[in-house]
């Protein structure tokens, strides 16, 4: 294998986290900074997202997603980011050797000083959901349906239903209905969808797609293609109610139903994975329990929209940086856990050391059902130092707070800062 | 005229295929689908049995403790994955221990090797995630599991190799005896051939039934499994069988030789030869059942299901022979568990009988040995970067999960008998058989497959005939 090159920070995954972590860390003050994609161009999915409504709170406007990436991968030019395209990173080690591999140089290795997991998410497959039936040619997570039509042109079925209403799933309903296929029905096993309320509203609504929540698909029909499927009602726990089947004719079945961080490079570095998010868990510098293994992005846990992932990306890159100088290491402080409770599925950072933080701190969560007229309550061991009236909160809406690390530093003793839903 | 027309490239046919092919012969293999391993043969439980299970004195006992002897020799010519990790069959209730007592000296009487009962202290050692009400088991130290796709498709690879001819999408539609031997009509035309070997899997008995007077039946009976992620497959190192009780027979947890755990099947006889759909309450049986033997099967983790259908016969034996009221037409028929075990020594007698009826010679230039698709994880990295470097597609991944490289998938298509499918290469190369299930992958498979064969990307099936994977192109109809 050829000589081991070493970097300061290097970024596994060159979609929108990895393009922003990278900004980031060469604008907080290191030249050494490597992008390792495997794809053969920058920008990750949003190259395939042609839809517009990308970079309302980072730009501004509405943009597609390749404009939003393009815009991105600009910045990445400009400052002069080395990236390695088509290069797959076959290993990360604990002591943060990066073992990759591409066509022009074969095997080769990296040493850095930070790595950050960048490396985004994917789709949950049929096989994950067990629906019985066929294996015929015809089912397709959408985001693979979604390549296959906005970047090959090529129209995978003419006559669709989609299970899950997650916002690939809405997405591609309205973009297959453009592209000259009918999309006869949207199931969504819960009782409330996993998407965003504007996207059921722009691809569902304004083309008159069905959307029957509390309904699964039961069964898979045709040998070779496709030619059916059967949905049915399901009850509170999820389990189909007979009587209820439908059978539907269709060529074609989308699977929405769910995203999953991809970490089968950070598992073998060593990284602890939540349960709950299936990503790493981090602290208040994004940091995994692997010191100087940092995670940002869809592959940290899976977010709505990638302004927020650009937004966490520049946190990963800045205190990356802020590691490889020195100025993360050896401290003293006790370690703060924020801890989910009530509604609260989980947080992002998990624990927080003060000495550690930026003056204003994110921690993004998501609520495990959808809670009416409630608030979003924050304590301080046992002090209710935040409650915030909410209409409605959703599990397709990821929800934030921000800390400040002046008042933190007024609780000194503070062990745990729960959030949690709280009902009138 | 062929010497010989085999009806079915499953892995009973391509052992047939490959130990006729050591004779000097003109032989032809007629498949009605796309590729070899198509029915029975790609839906199983991967399973290399020791061969206690069969009755004493019965041909699946011969065969099946035969075909285990002869597994890891065959795996090493022909280059396929074979890994000897003994079996278990637990019993969980006091009171049925004498049936693993039985099955004990029923395994000894069949030749079967180094069985031993192991109580519940040794087992538990053996196996952590064994169930808390284990008794005790049978071990079996020769038991084993094998890739089937591999199996079979380097006996057909091999056969072909040794001259004998492939015809794909070819169903055989009707047979007649002619002057020294058969025509045989299929919706490709005529083939005639001086003898035929029925090893047409569940459909063996409508080949049979189309030449002899005496009737047969083979009923698809059905099997559910579950295919769990790597992750899960260290959750047991043996084959995990259930004694079968008063239930009925139980369902198996076993590692495969790719790092998976698979657990199933279940057994449902149905009508429809081509009904390998899972059921809910099939997933639902096998989910419960695995229970009973193994503790916390991660269930979570289930990657994929699918169902299989084992050619069932009446009598539950194989039938191998030559039909008295036919002469020169051989059956290979019933083949179900432990075929795949049993498949090198199927492919011996049915080899040897046809042997007998034409009166081959043997050839001199036979070729024994052949070489799989190169996997580029056993290579020492300098290999690897030599190999790169002369061919760069082996420095690109297209399945992340199982991380194949073009390289692969170029060899699979290329190879004799190559992939004309997205399943055929899945089964070749394991692109996306992984967590995925070939999200990713499956557009860049299906450019690869595209570019390599000149076939328009609409022509790209899943498994051939109308398994289409696109239908046509954006607007086209607007």
């Amino acid at each position: 294998m050829s000589k081991v090159k070493e970097y300061d920070i290097v970024i596994i995954g060159g979609g929108p986290a990895g393009l922003a972590a990278a900004a980031e860390a060469k604008r907080s003050g290191t030249d050494s900074v490597l992008i390792l994609e495997r794809d053969q161009e920058l920008g990750g999915i949003l190259n395939q997202c042609i839809h517009n409504g990308f970079g309302l709170h980072t730009f501004k406007e509405e943009l597609t997603g390749p404009e939003y990436a393009a815009r991105f991968i600009a910045q990445a030019e400009e400052l002069g980011i080395a990236c390695k395209l088509n290069t797959m990173v076959m290993d990360i080690g604990s002591d943060r050797v990066i073992t990759a591999m591409n066509r022009q140089e074969g095997m080769f290795q990296i040493q850095a000083k930070a790595v950050i997991l960048a490396m985004g998410c994917r789709e949950r497959s049929r096989g994950a959901l067990n629906i019985p039936g066929y294996r015929p040619a015809g089912i397709y997570s959408a985001g693979t349906a979604q390549r296959l039509v906005n970047r090959e042109g090529l129209l995978p079925g003419r006559e669709v239903v989609i299970l899950g209403s997650g916002d690939i799933g809405l997405i591609m309903a309205r973009r297959m209905t453009l592209e000259g296929a009918k999309v006869k029905v949207v199931a969504e096993l819960m009782p409330y969808s996993g998407g965003l309320k504007r996207n059921i509203v722009q691809c569902l609504d304004d083309y008159g797609i069905p959307l029957k929540l509390s309904h699964t698909v039961v069964e898979i029909r045709g040998k070779e293609r496709l030619n059916g499927v059967t949905i049915a009602q399901v009850d509170s726990k999820g389990k189909p109610i007979p009587g209820t089947e439908e059978d539907y004719c269709c060529d074609t079945l989308l699977l929405s139903v769910g995203l999953i961080p991809e970490n089968e490079l950070s598992r073998g570095a060593g990284v602890a994975i939540s349960p709950v998010t299936s990503g790493p868990v981090v602290n208040e510098s994004l940091e995994t329990n692997i010191e100087g293994v940092f995670a940002c992005g869809n592959v940290l846990h899976v977010h709505d929209l990638v302004d927020f992932v650009s937004e966490e990306a520049k946190a990963a890159g800045r205190n990356a940086v802020a590691y490889v100088q020195g100025r993360k290491k050896n401290v003293s402080g006790r370690e703060i856990s924020i801890c989910p409770a009530d509604g609260v599925r989980y947080t992002v950072p998990s624990t927080i050391r003060r000495e550690m933080m930026d003056d204003k701190l994110t921690v993004r969560f998501r609520v495990g059902n959808v809670y009416r007229n409630c608030f979003i309550s924050m304590y301080f061991d046992g002090e209710r130092v935040m409650h915030r009236k909410r209409p409605v909160v959703a599990p397709g809406e990821m929800e934030e707070i921000k800390l400040e690390k002046e008042k933190l530093l007024s609780y000194p003793d503070l062990t745990t800062i729960t959030v949690k839903i709280e009902e009138e | 005229m062929y010497d010989v027309i085999i009806i079915g490239a499953g892995v009973s046919g391509a052992a047939s295929a490959r130990e006729i092919s050591r004779y000097r012969v003109h032989a032809c293999v007629l498949e009605k689908e796309e590729d070899v391993c198509c029915g029975t043969s790609k839906a199983n439980s991967a399973i290399v049995h020791a061969g206690y299970d069969a009755e004493n004195g019965s041909l699946m006992a011969r065969l099946n403790v035969e075909g285990n002897k002869m597994m890891a020799g065959l795996a090493k010519d022909l280059d396929f994955e074979f890994i000897q990790n003994g079996s278990l069959v637990v019993c969980t209730e006091k009171e049925y221990l004498p049936g693993l007592e039985d099955l004990l000296q029923r395994g000894r009487k069949n030749g079967v090797e180094g069985l031993r009962i192991v109580g519940r202290e040794e087992l538990v050692s053996m196996e952590p995630n064994i169930s808390d009400n284990a008794v005790a088991a049978l071990y079996a130290p020769t038991g084993g599991i094998v890739c089937p796709f591999h199996l079979n498709i380097a006996l057909a690879e091999n056969a072909c190799a040794n001259g004998v001819e492939f015809r794909f999408n070819t169903e055989v539609e009707g047979i007649a005896p002619i002057d020294g031997g058969f025509r045989l009509q299929t919706n490709q035309g005529v083939f005639e051939a001086r003898c035929v070997v029925n090893a047409a899997g569940v459909y063996a008995d409508k080949i049979h039934n189309m030449v002899s007077e005496k009737k047969m039946t083979i009923i698809p009976r059905r099997g559910d499994y579950f295919l769990l992620d790597k992750m899960a497959g260290s959750h047991v190192k043996r084959t995990i069988f259930a004694l079968p009780n008063k239930f009925g027979k139980g369902v198996l947890v076993s590692p495969t030789v790719h790092g998976n755990l698979i657990v199933g099947p279940t057994a449902i006889d149905i009508e429809d030869k081509e009904g390998v759909n899972t059921t809910r309450e099939g997933l639902d049986e096998a989910a419960k059942k695995c229970a009973v033997t193994v503790k916390n099967v991660p269930l979570r983790q289930v990657i994929t299901s699918f169902a299989g259908l084992r050619a069932h016969q009446e009598g539950h034996e194989f039938i191998i022979e030559e039909l008295k009221d036919v002469p020169g037409f051989v059956d290979c028929a019933g083949i179900e568990s432990p075929g795949l075990t049993s498949s090198p020594a199927i492919g011996c007698m049915v080899a040897d009988l046809v042997r007998g009826i034409l009166n081959l010679e043997e050839k001199t230039d036979f070729i024994a040995t052949r070489k799989g698709i190169l996997n580029p994880e056993t290579l020492s990295i300098d290999e690897r970067n030599a190999l790169i470097n002369e061919q760069p597609a082996y420095g690109n991944i297209i399945c992340r999960c199982e991380m194949v490289t073009e390289g692969e998938i170029l060899d699979a298509i290329h190879r004799p008998l190559g992939a004309k499918s997205l399943d055929g290469i899945k089964r070749r190369t394991r692109a996306g058989m992984g967590r995925c299930q070939a999200g990713f992958c499956s557009p860049k498979t299906m450019e690869i497959l595209s570019r390599e064969l000149s076939l328009d990307m609409q022509k790209i099936t899943k498994s051939g005939g109308n398994s289409a994977l696109v239908v046509g192109t954006n607007k086209d109809r607007m």
